[in-house]
């Protein structure tokens, strides 16, 4: 058995070993690859019914004060004026030259209270991020250690909270969430979000009461025959549904602008840090292709378009839900989408097709 | 549980020789630590390879396997039916062989017999 004491643990590691889930080390987290129904399997839970995540790695970091609306506003590449209390909006923290610090999702409470989350992996370098720039009223905190949070994702999560039972409204609009509800009897932060590319919510419990409320759901889960998902499902889920994950697609050297997350970064506000290296046109874009060759292509692969090497795969394998294989790359801006692409795998050029992303979007 | 009729690497794999042909395969230790195998990469037939070359990929959902063999000689046959189907390795690694080698040489110094390699699995348990 492998030693996982110098990992971090969630609250449900000794619960993800009951439930006979493969651990392996993310980012430093002691976290379930797949349990033994394999990721395939999870992955189709989700699409057709309902999965349950453990994403109680994920930062939490509280932003109070004053001037905690200006503090965000010059934080990340989207606008947050339009936020009213309640409402959820994904963003991207950036370096002077435009390269991110992380992607967010920030949830705002207050004026003068905002929370963003954080990949768990990056909590550490986004608070001192974070905290080397307040100014004003503004306080900054890390309380990644206090929450426990799940993620319920697929069309029948629904039915999943009403076996639990519930109290409080839950979230109708996509990205809005209610701060105090009751789940199984537990107090939750409940929001209508994901990362999944499937209708679902993400719930956030003080970290004590995550191991229950985990018990409950799973239970609750049974009148669709949920699956508990781990990591494995989690990344194939946002691949097909083309979201990009930090480290991969975006990172210190790759911009949100050539990741192409436009809808998130607002160049006509006065500032964010970042805007005016974001404001140069880009050299870079994100592309999606299908390997129409035999093989699968991973990180790293070389991408040729037109016989030219112009970038590399970020993220590739199988897309379950559309059947196979794909990659996104991140090539040069001149590439030509309608060109002849390839992918070279151990020295064999696997022939592409051109893809829109997302490669996958729920009807 | 493990088939007697055939040697074992420590890297778990199989090899089952039989008229100066090598079978070659994975176990079902493998298979399990995998997971869902989407992709066999088959080598080309009437390929020559040396002891440790890496005959094929097995790819799970999230990583590339390269296998060696613990054979050298020409291959003369590749399942063909893990091309469409690459599942049948997850659902019987034993009765799925992914290549066939004429040998013409044994690393059987690296070769476990059943025994052995069950107490290679337990050790590693």
């Amino acid at each position: 058995m492998e030693n996982f004491d110098s990992l971090k643990k969630t609250p449900l590691f000794d619960r993800h070993i009951a439930l006979g889930g493969k651990m392996v080390d993310f980012g430093g987290w002691a976290l379930p690859v797949q349990y033994p129904s394999g990721i395939l399997e999870e992955c189709k839970a989700v699409r057709e019914r309902c999965g349950l995540f453990d994403v109680s790695h994920m930062g939490e970091v509280d932003i109070f004060g004053n001037d905690a609306y200006a503090y965000v506003q010059k934080m990340v590449t989207n606008d947050v004026t339009t936020m009213t209390p309640g409402r959820c909006r994904y963003a991207v923290m950036c370096y002077d030259d435009g390269g991110a610090v992380d992607d967010v999702l920030i949830y705002k409470f207050a004026d003068d209270h905002y929370m963003f989350i954080v990949n768990a992996g990056n909590t550490d370098k986004d608070f001192a991020w974070m905290q080397e720039h307040i100014f004003g009223d503004v306080r900054v905190e890390n309380n990644s250690a206090k929450w426990g949070q799940l993620a319920l994702q697929g069309p029948a999560h629904q039915a999943v909270l009403d076996a639990a039972g519930f109290e409080g409204e839950i979230p109708a609009k996509y990205y809005t969430f209610t701060e105090c509800m009751k789940v199984a009897g537990i107090p939750c932060l409940v929001s209508r979000t994901g990362y999944t590319g499937e209708d679902g919510v993400e719930l956030y419990c003080a970290a004590e009461d995550t191991v229950r409320l985990h018990e409950a759901l799973c239970e609750a889960g049974k009148v669709c025959d949920m699956l508990p998902c781990g990591l494995g499902a989690r990344d194939t889920l946002r691949f097909e549904a083309s979201m990009p994950l930090y480290g991969h697609e975006m990172n210190e050297t790759i911009t949100p602008v050539e990741c192409g997350l436009d809808f998130a970064i607002k160049l006509k506000k006065e500032y964010f840090i970042g805007i005016e290296a974001l404001r140069k046109p880009r050299t870079r874009k994100r592309v999606g292709l299908k390997l129409v060759g035999k093989g699968i292509a991973r990180p790293e692969a070389e991408v040729l378009c037109n016989g030219e090497v112009v970038g590399v795969v970020t993220s590739g394998g199988p897309a379950p839900a559309v059947g196979g294989n794909y990659v996104m790359c991140l090539v040069k801006e001149e590439a030509d989408e309608n060109g002849k692409w390839a992918v070279s795998v151990r020295g064999r050029e696997i022939e592409c097709e051109f893809a829109p992303m997302p490669f996958y979007k729920r009807k | 549980m493990i088939p007697t009729d055939r040697k074992y690497t420590r890297e778990h794999d199989w090899v089952m020789i039989e008229d100066g042909i090598a079978a070659l395969g994975i176990t079902d230790h493998a298979q399990e630590a995998l997971g869902d195998i989407v992709y066999v990469e088959l080598p080309e037939v009437d390929g020559e390879i040396a002891i440790g070359d890496d005959y094929t990929t097995v790819e799970s959902v999230k990583a590339a396997s390269p296998v060696a063999s613990p054979v050298a000689g020409r291959i003369v046959e590749v399942n063909e039916a893990l091309d469409e189907q690459p599942e049948l390795l997850n659902e019987d690694a034993y009765g799925q062989f992914i290549a066939k080698v004429e040998v013409t040489e044994i690393d059987e110094a690296a070769l476990l017999t059943a025994e052995e390699y069950e107490a290679l699995l337990a050790e590693e348990e």
